[in-house]
């Protein structure tokens, strides 16, 4: 069939309406993914940790986190002896460039990976005015920044300093979990770039994730387990002297 | 900007996320919730004594009740999104009560208790103004000019019952701001049950406080003599109740010093260091000790009227001052160590900024303003007038 001048014009008006959408890449597939059947949390393996700030720097990357803020954080804990109360702790631009490394005086040195610990009882989503700030049904809050006042009273009742304030959007901000891309059966960009599998998002309604094995072997804890938020990240040899 | 941080603090506390404006919020309505119960002390209780500073301190409540949400406002991330707490409030957040807190208190009580209490004087004052005045004065009677024995009777009994519920609505006022803070468990300095009853005491004192000041300083602008039998009660309340309120405050902090939790460390080194003034010096030492004294004295001691004068004038200002540094204690004291307990960070106040020293200025001085628009609209001086009345043979 030969091309006539009308048959071009009015492709090229159909390709020009596409283009948007080609340029950004193949349409989603309608998904499949249900909420309630999953129930996130996160895995910290104290002993994996290298202090690089790789899941430091991903996090930024990927969420877009403005330079000062953190999503996620990791702290270097520097113990003498039995001084367990008086650790020594530092975390330089939130580790996202690694540390320097310490002279050698004795006692011990570990990191602490650091993130929203998705809390099943959250006090900061207890304290927002207008509830911009939720539960999803899989486990995971999240802040709507299309509704937050901008009021951080979730920033004080956070007893982690998991939230900020973004000085871009003046709204309340704090990682998502990478719920985009979890709801698309991916991991955070946290996990994917941790080199030594350190840290592992969790589903624990997955019969088949492999936490279930461990929890069954090791001990693990939550931070600052007497505030009774039903924290979901769970730490693997984590020190008495973290708070 | 740098901030300087000492020790150890989580990466996103280093920034202090609630500033001076929000010091000046407690402070503000702590002087409507104060000043609303001195006013009911002569209505329900019948203190006949304070009742030339009736009207004066329910006017001094709405000017500083309509600048009370302003700084809250400004503090706002996104204040074009403040209406969404009325239209979506979030029931588990106590800060979401606010709105209706703050509404019901403005147009349920105050509002109501002022216009029966001015019913009469703002009918004969529509009646007798001319130009632009009458018509004030006119949309103000509500287009109800009856003030016939009965229905004035009428108004009294309604304005009673409205003080009576507005006693416990000022209670609510000022206890939910304590508790916006008391029930904050991440956070040890705030986390304290005592904590809204120290803020209701707190805001009668300061509220008894200002109104007196007010009170001294409108008679000496009028050149009118001061009630002194008026001004004697006044401190005498005072007196009382800062006494309350620094043994509920001695409680707390003896209770802290004896729990010894494992915050404490982190705050007494706090208290002995960045807080020592404002909190050691300006709330206990010269906002709470000296005008206690003083009161103390006027109070055992058959003083002259001068000196009494005097010494409640200090007491008065002094009381204000300690009790803003309370706030500023709680307020910025709270965020000044890590929830980590390892580490303290620093409030830098900007000036000309959104949240800054200027803005503050102006929400302090904007509440005196109102006052006086008010005052000029509602002239409080009425025991005066209807003495002069009789002395006319009306």
């Amino acid at each position: 069939m030969s091309m006539t001048r009308r048959h071009f014009l009015l492709l090229t008006a159909v390709a020009a309406a596409a283009w948007d959408s080609i340029i950004a890449g193949t349409p989603e597939a309608a998904s499949t993914y249900n909420m309630t059947d999953h129930w996130y949390g996160m895995l910290m393996n104290i002993e994996k940790c290298i202090g690089c700030g790789s899941c430091v720097r991903a996090c930024q990357l990927e969420n877009k986190v403005p330079d000062g803020y953190f999503r996620t954080w990791v702290e270097r804990y520097h113990i003498e002896d039995w001084t367990v109360e008086n650790p020594t702790v530092d975390s330089p631009d939130g580790g996202k460039n690694g540390f320097v490394e310490l002279k050698e005086t004795g006692g011990k040195n570990f990191f602490v990976p650091k993130l929203c610990n998705h809390c099943a009882d959250s006090p900061c989503t207890q304290v927002c005015p207008v509830g911009a700030t939720f539960h999803t049904p899989d486990g995971v809050v999240l802040v709507d920044g299309k509704y937050c006042l901008g009021c951080r009273y979730c920033i004080q009742a956070c007893p982690y300093g998991c939230r900020f304030l973004n000085p871009a959007t003046n709204t309340a901000e704090k990682c998502s979990l990478c719920y985009h891309r979890i709801t698309k059966g991916l991991t955070t960009a946290c996990c994917e770039n941790c080199p030594t599998g350190a840290r592992q998002l969790v589903d624990f309604k997955n019969p088949n994730d492999p936490i279930h094995e461990f929890l069954k072997t090791h001990s693990v804890q939550v931070l600052k387990p007497y505030m009774a938020t039903k924290a979901k990240v769970y730490y693997y040899g984590l020190d008495g002297s973290v708070r | 900007m740098h901030v300087p941080v000492e020790g150890f603090m989580y990466p996103n506390e280093i920034e202090l996320q609630w500033s001076v404006l929000i010091v000046l919020y407690p402070f503000i309505t702590g002087l409507v919730a104060g000043a609303f119960i001195l006013a009911s002390l002569e209505r329900v209780f019948n203190v006949q004594a304070v009742k030339p500073t009736y009207r004066l301190a329910l006017l001094t409540a709405l000017a500083f009740l309509i600048v009370a949400p302003m700084p809250l406002q400004l503090h706002l991330g996104r204040p074009e999104r403040s209406f969404e707490m009325y239209l979506t409030p979030h029931r588990t957040s106590a800060m979401a009560m606010f709105g209706f807190v703050y509404l019901w208190y403005l147009l349920g009580v105050l509002v109501v208790e002022i216009w029966l209490e001015y019913r009469r004087d703002i009918v004969e004052l529509a009646q007798s103004s001319a130009g632009p005045k009458k018509w004030l004065y006119r949309a103000l009677t509500l287009g109800s000019y009856n003030v016939s024995e009965r229905a004035l009777k009428i108004d009294d009994k309604v304005g009673w019952i409205i003080t009576v519920i507005g006693i416990p609505s000022a209670f609510l006022l000022h206890g939910y701001v304590g508790f916006i803070f008391g029930s904050i468990k991440a956070n040890p300095w705030w986390s304290t049950p005592l904590m809204p009853v120290v803020f209701l005491f707190s805001a009668m004192v300061s509220g008894i406080s200002v109104v007196m000041l007010l009170y001294m300083l409108t008679c000496r602008l009028r050149k009118r003599p001061i009630n002194m039998p008026c001004v004697d009660t006044i401190a005498m309340y005072l007196f009382y109740t800062f006494l309350i309120d620094f043994t509920l405050e001695m409680v707390d902090l003896i209770h802290r010093i004896y729990e010894a939790d494992e915050s404490f460390r982190s705050l007494d080194f706090m208290v002995h260091s960045k807080l020592y003034f404002s909190q050691i010096m300006l709330q206990i030492g010269f906002g709470t000790i000296v005008p206690l004294v003083l009161l103390a004295i006027t109070q055992l001691v058959n003083l002259p009227e001068a000196i009494r004068k005097f010494a409640y004038s200090i007491a008065g200002v002094l009381t204000l001052i300690g009790i803003f540094a309370m706030r500023w204690n709680v307020v910025i004291g709270g965020q000044l160590f890590s929830k980590s307990f390892l580490g303290y960070t620093t409030y830098k106040m900007g000036f000309v900024t959104k949240e800054g020293l200027l803005p503050a200025i102006v929400l302090s001085i904007l509440p005196f303003v109102i006052l006086w628009v008010l005052v000029k609209v509602l002239p409080p001086w009425y025991e005066e007038a209807r003495l002069a009345q009789a002395a006319h043979g009306d």
